[in-house]
């Protein structure tokens, strides 16, 4: 796949077209209907908490947010071959490789409340907070890769970057200690078209971004990352070169940003709604489901009451984390160090201090 | 045994003790350092331990986030410490606040070593003593032995600790002390002060590479009749308030010697401790003999910036009679 897809003749490997019909069957993936089936309901259930997400915000009850709108088979396409062991080095907008990792809901909801709690995951093995500086995270991913390779476990880790962090010094850093070390890292890019502003076409003269891996010598293709069977496909590949030749790989994920950068941002003010609406007729969710109700799998009403359903349980766990109570004092200082040092002991005491005084006024 | 022999030796013994510790940098497999601080480590334990890596800051640093967090014990070297610079966006971005960002799932434990400082006649970015950037970051221990003794012990302890530690080696003593050390293992503890010699008139604060331009300070100042207590910070952060504290109420005068620039710096600090901890006990303004704010400057203008023994032993004098 690697070779008739080397991101040198710059071709876009897809599986199904945008009605959901398969149009290349030599590389359509073995995935049972039911398997099938359950992805496009993970990605509902992504979807569905992404947007209950953006509407908290706007209702004043959660901070900036991150949207993942019209990313969701990305995730659904990892997901498939993503193993409990396997490592998650995340951005900033994975919600779909959270929830497969096992985070919860409600963990999310809790960091982007405002508590640091919301990081702990756990119920989730081998999954990274929030990365916030771009492209930075790819290098823990690199040194994780060590890890695996140097105890000889079977694990594959999963790193996420934009298409604006391909600028960064660190991607290059990071892919090239990977390869020059023949770790078993799978490098992704969401290439979603914007770097909060600005236009992937602006942001680099390469052809596309996967050819960047060429240089450093690591396989890599660009993918339609609205398909989600091109997706698995290319993560099933991805995992075998990873995990049984120690050899890390690139995938550029073609998408499209539905949603704003955060919650802060206002797309509308630099892209088209003509750019908007040639996206939306490849929309991941639509594709998929075009495919499942033609085969008679999946239908309106199902997806109606499912999404009831799913409604319900992101109230619940919003509600829950809604009413997570008040961070205390002690935890601001409490994780800095293995051992809290006199120095942050005396600071805390001393703002104790303080709190009782103006208890007292 | 040198400096540099007491940091090897530190290493050889961690290495053998804990197969989670891996050793990299540029140049410090095969050749073993430029100052040859990791000579033969390689040999001994084998490329997949200690190795050459690509010449890249941010990745050597970046990289080691991800081991530790994965549950390994990077050590890890910035060949100069001004070369350090494009790895500063992983340690304050991620060695310092791993721990915090995930409440103690994942930390970031590991050791930082780089030479730092200046009278060694080197180009551009080869002299410079920049210990209060790190000291000023949350989330970071920062240590500087002064002594083979104190470079063994406390690389010993800063491999072990489970927080991050920045470990700074005074390149210019690198080979110009010597001292009898044992080959066993030892800890010295990090964020404990050492009280080198009591004294009753003025306290004097040092650390690093002018430890040993103090010393000779300090010999001017007891032909002068002046009874110095001196003390070797050999931790910068957590610093050991309290045995400066107490020092300053025995002696009510204070002096810090540092190479760094003045401003911000160690020193600074200790005036605010002096403040803070012992106000009514001063018998005369907390002083600071240091660098200046400049660059500092190439070798034929190098002696114009580092503070020199008799330049320290004025300041103590001044203080002592104020």
């Amino acid at each position: 796949m690697f070779k008739e897809y080397d991101p040198l003749k710059n071709k876009l490997f897809n599986v199904m077209d945008k009605d959901g019909h398969i149009v290349n069957d030599k590389w359509m993936p073995q995935i049972s209907d039911d398997q099938t089936l359950k992805a496009y309901q993970q990605m509902m259930f992504a979807r569905k908490a992404d947007l209950m997400t953006v509407s908290y915000q706007r209702q004043g009850r959660i901070y900036t947010y991150p949207p993942n709108y019209g990313q969701e088979a990305i995730a659904g396409g990892l997901a498939q071959e993503l193993r409990e062991n396997d490592w998650v080095v995340p951005a900033y907008r994975e919600l779909g490789l959270w929830l497969a990792k096992g985070a919860t809901l409600k963990e999310v909801f809790l960091y982007f409340m405002g508590y640091e709690d919301g990081s702990r995951f756990e119920n989730a093995t081998h999954l990274l907070p929030v990365s916030v500086p771009i492209a930075s995270q790819l290098l823990h991913a690199t040194g994780i890769g060590y890890e695996v390779k140097y105890h000889k476990k079977d694990e594959v880790v999963y790193t996420f970057v934009g298409d604006g962090g391909t600028s960064e010094g660190d991607f290059h850093e990071a892919l090239n200690y990977a390869a020059v070390w023949k770790v078993p890292v799978v490098f992704v890019i969401q290439n979603n078209q914007y770097a909060i502003s600005f236009n992937v076409k602006n942001q680099t003269s390469s052809q596309n971004l996967a050819v960047k891996s060429v240089a450093y010598g690591l396989k890599s293709i660009q993918v339609d990352g609205n398909d989600f069977f091109a997706m698995t496909r290319v993560a099933q590949e991805a995992a075998k070169t990873a995990r049984e030749n120690q050899e890390p790989v690139l995938i550029e994920a073609l998408t499209y940003r539905k949603g704003a950068h955060t919650t802060s941002d206002d797309p509308s003010k630099y892209r088209s709604k003509e750019e908007e609406q040639e996206w939306e007729e490849k929309d991941p969710m639509k594709r998929l489901k075009g495919y499942l109700t033609g085969k008679q799998l999946w239908n309106d009403q199902q997806e109606e009451e499912l999404d009831q359903q799913y409604k319900k349980e992101v109230e619940r766990q919003f509600e829950e984390a809604e009413n997570y109570g008040d961070y205390p004092l002690e935890d601001v200082f409490k994780y800095q160090y293995s051992e809290m040092p006199d120095i942050l002991k005396k600071q805390m005491y001393a703002h104790q201090k303080f709190l009782k005084w103006k208890e007292g006024q | 045994m040198t400096l540099v022999k007491a940091i090897n030796n530190a290493l050889d013994i961690k290495l053998n003790d804990n197969k989670d510790v891996v050793l990299y940098g540029e140049d410090v497999g095969y050749e073993g350092g430029v100052f040859r601080v990791t000579q033969g480590l390689q040999q001994k334990y084998g490329v997949e331990r200690v190795f050459d890596s690509p010449l890249a800051e941010s990745g050597i640093v970046g990289t080691a986030v991800g081991m530790a967090v994965a549950g390994m014990k990077p050590v890890v070297e910035m060949q100069f410490s001004g070369f350090a610079y494009p790895a500063f966006n992983q340690m304050i971005s991620h060695v310092a606040r791993m721990r915090n960002r995930s409440r103690g799932r994942y930390t970031s434990s590991m050791v930082i070593r780089m030479p730092y400082g200046g009278g060694i006649k080197a180009l551009e970015h080869h002299s410079e003593s920049m210990e209060a950037i790190y000291a000023h970051i949350p989330g970071l221990k920062v240590v500087i032995p002064s002594t083979p003794h104190d470079a063994k012990g406390l690389l010993i302890s800063a491999i072990e600790s489970e927080d991050p530690v920045i470990y700074m080696e005074p390149k210019r003593i690198y080979r110009a002390v010597k001292q009898e050390v044992s080959e066993d293992k030892f800890n010295v503890e990090i964020g404990k002060a050492n009280v080198v010699q009591q004294g009753k008139d003025v306290t004097v604060v040092s650390y690093g590479a002018m430890m040993r331009d103090t010393q000779k300070a300090l010999a001017m100042a007891k032909k002068a009749g002046i009874s110095v207590e001196l003390i070797d910070l050999r931790t910068i952060y957590p610093l050991d308030v309290e045995t400066i504290a107490q020092s300053i109420k025995k002696t009510g005068r204070i002096v810090t010697v540092a190479e760094a620039p003045t401003s911000f710096g160690i020193g600074s600090e200790i005036t605010a401790i002096a403040n803070d901890e012992a106000f009514l006990h001063l018998e005369a303004p907390p002083k600071r003999v240091t660098g200046f704010d400049t660059i500092v400057p190439l070798p034929q203008g190098e002696h114009h910036y580092m503070p020199s023994p008799e330049k320290i032993y004025h300041e103590i004098e001044k203080t002592a009679k104020f």
